[in-house]
């Protein structure tokens, strides 16, 4: 479960459960965060959260909400932001994949079929969508797992999936990962008329070649780089021996040969 | 030009990096031009059950049937015959997984998405339920021509989310409709123009999870000279980036022109063939 942690000056005061779909922050005693300061509006802000998402939004404070160091109006939480309001702070700490890894990844990987009648409505208040998409969801076959939502099947007592137990956080992060791991390389040219100029090869993928004629492709993953050949009557030639269909693995200073220009691939650190 | 030899198409599956079994189906038939994709769900093997089970209803009776149709004519309603197929048989297969589902208990709660396609006469009939999705690159432009019934879509519908949070959603895996979970099952179908270039990619979750759309779009349009090396990329990057779900997908270059014939044979053969 999501919650805040209140805090002044660094000293924390208070910690808050994320446990209903809509609270509010304000300075009045009705609200689910009270804070009794005059720099907080009487309704300052309110939390709508939707199973594991959490978006905040200003309720037209007269002094504004600060997340992370910029104002915002309406902004999509994510773990450890933290909200600013007057001298107040609160982080915004959503560690569901510190509850029992196996158990979350998996909540959060399985599709599942949310069961509740959510109506395709073309322009919905927050609000109101918030509760179509949180609330009545019939339960058709096995008990509710967790509130809100119904899995199909019975995946409590699933099949051993821990093969390779799942690791890495359970929202995608993507693409920019690979990078991290491989280090930079580049491809120098040695001949013909733009011989001594490099390519850094920056992205996933780089083509060479000239489309219709000859194409081979450079991949970088996170193991390496590869090159394969993508179309044409005649294959890229690695360090003279001229390749087939199959990706193959570049090694530093490798020399690349494809329609008569002649490369080297070195790696940059 | 005839249908099999206007539309290239290759598929891709793979369980990724953490599954212990791949629960995605997928089948084409480019002699019908049809392809499917379903993305299976629910304990044990019941996944792959209810997928396969879509994914071969789907193709055999949609064959069987376009012996004897022809997709490009009409029904009485108007609506063309073959997006009427595409629909009758997902409702079939819907009644097939759902009865297999009442009647063993292991089965209990199985359904899956299901994406699938009809290319004739210059046009695609698309259907689709759940998060399985089509995409189409024309030139420069890479978009999807499926909207997911999710959650999630309808939270960036709502305007709740923007299109870019989207993808920073704990939310992704909730979908709103499934094939097999009740007796009866809401499916979307429509009709694109088709233009020779186009490249169409459908895939499960899996893929579009864990790679960005621009990623893919991008890969596509590299790769698309050599159709078969985009569909293992493309898996590729998917377990690259942590594999966390079965990948799968189908990828179909439109080659050539493939207008139905409209000379007076052709009329009455269609006729005949009413």
């Amino acid at each position: 479960m999501a919650k805040l942690i209140l805090s002044m000056d660094g000293v924390v005061l208070h910690e808050y459960e994320l446990n209903k779909e809509r609270m509010t922050i304000g300075r009045k005693p009705h609200n689910d965060v009270v804070i009794d300061n005059l720099a907080v509006s009487g309704e300052h802000a309110a939390i709508v959260t939707i199973l594991n998402d959490s978006f905040l939004e200003d309720l037209d404070s007269t002094n504004g909400v600060v997340v992370n160091g910029g104002a915002i109006k309406k902004h999509f939480l994510q773990a450890n932001d933290v909200i600013e309001i007057g001298k107040y702070k609160l982080k915004y700490i959503n560690d569901k994949q510190g509850q029992g890894p196996q158990a979350s990844v998996e909540d959060f990987e399985r599709t599942m079929v949310l069961r509740a009648p959510v109506k395709p409505q073309a322009v919905v208040p927050p609000v109101a969508a918030a509760e179509a998409g949180g609330a009545p969801v019939r339960s058709p076959v096995s008990p509710t797992p967790a509130a809100g939502h119904v899995a199909t099947g019975v995946f409590a007592a699933q099949t051993p999936q821990s093969v390779t137990p799942p690791v890495t956080p359970p929202v995608a992060q993507p693409v920019q990962q690979p990078a991290a791991t491989v280090s930079p390389a580049a491809l120098q040219i040695l001949n013909g008329p733009n011989a001594g100029r490099e390519l850094d090869l920056v992205k996933n993928l780089t083509t060479l070649g000239k489309p219709g004629v000859q194409v081979a492709v450079l991949t970088r993953r996170p193991h390496g780089y590869f090159i394969t050949h993508v179309e044409g009557a005649n294959y890229p030639s690695l360090n003279g021996k001229t390749l087939n269909e199959q990706p193959n693995q570049l090694n530093n200073h490798d020399i690349i040969e494809l329609a008569g220009i002649k490369m080297e691939f070195y790696l940059k650190d | 030009m005839n249908i099999q030899e206007a539309l290239e198409i290759v598929s891709q599956t793979h369980s990724g990096m953490v599954r212990s079994h791949n629960e995605d189906s997928v089948a084409y038939d480019a002699s019908c031009g049809l392809v499917v994709l379903a993305d299976g769900m629910g304990g044990y093997n019941a996944g792959e059950v209810a997928s396969g089970i879509t994914v071969s209803v789907m193709s055999t009776e949609i064959k069987q049937r376009l012996g004897s149709v022809r997709p490009q004519n009409k029904k009485e309603n108007g609506e063309d015959i073959g997006e009427a197929l595409l629909r009758e048989n997902v409702q079939k297969a819907n009644a097939a997984i759902f009865s297999a589902a009442q009647s063993q208990p292991q089965y209990a709660g199985m359904g899956t998405t299901v994406v699938s396609a009809l290319f004739y006469d210059n046009r695609v009939a698309v259907a689709h339920v759940g998060d399985s999705r089509m995409y189409r690159l024309r030139g420069d432009s890479f978009e999807t021509i499926t909207r997911d019934h999710s959650l999630l879509q309808e939270q960036i519908d709502g305007g709740m989310i923007s299109k870019e949070d989207a993808r920073l959603s704990r939310n992704k895996n909730l979908v709103t409709r499934a094939v097999g979970i009740d007796a009866e099952v809401e499916v979307e179908t429509h009709i694109h123009e088709v233009q020779v270039g186009d490249v169409y990619l459908l895939c499960s979750d899996g893929l579009n999870d864990m790679v960005g759309d621009e990623d893919i779009g991008t890969t596509l349009g590299m790769l698309k000279a050599n159709l078969a090396l985009a569909a293992v990329q493309l898996i590729e990057m998917a377990n690259d980036n942590g594999g966390r779900d079965n990948v799968s997908v189908i990828l179909v270059k439109i080659n050539g022109d493939f207008a139905a014939p409209r000379g007076w044979l052709a009329k009455l053969l269609s006729w005949l063939k009413r």
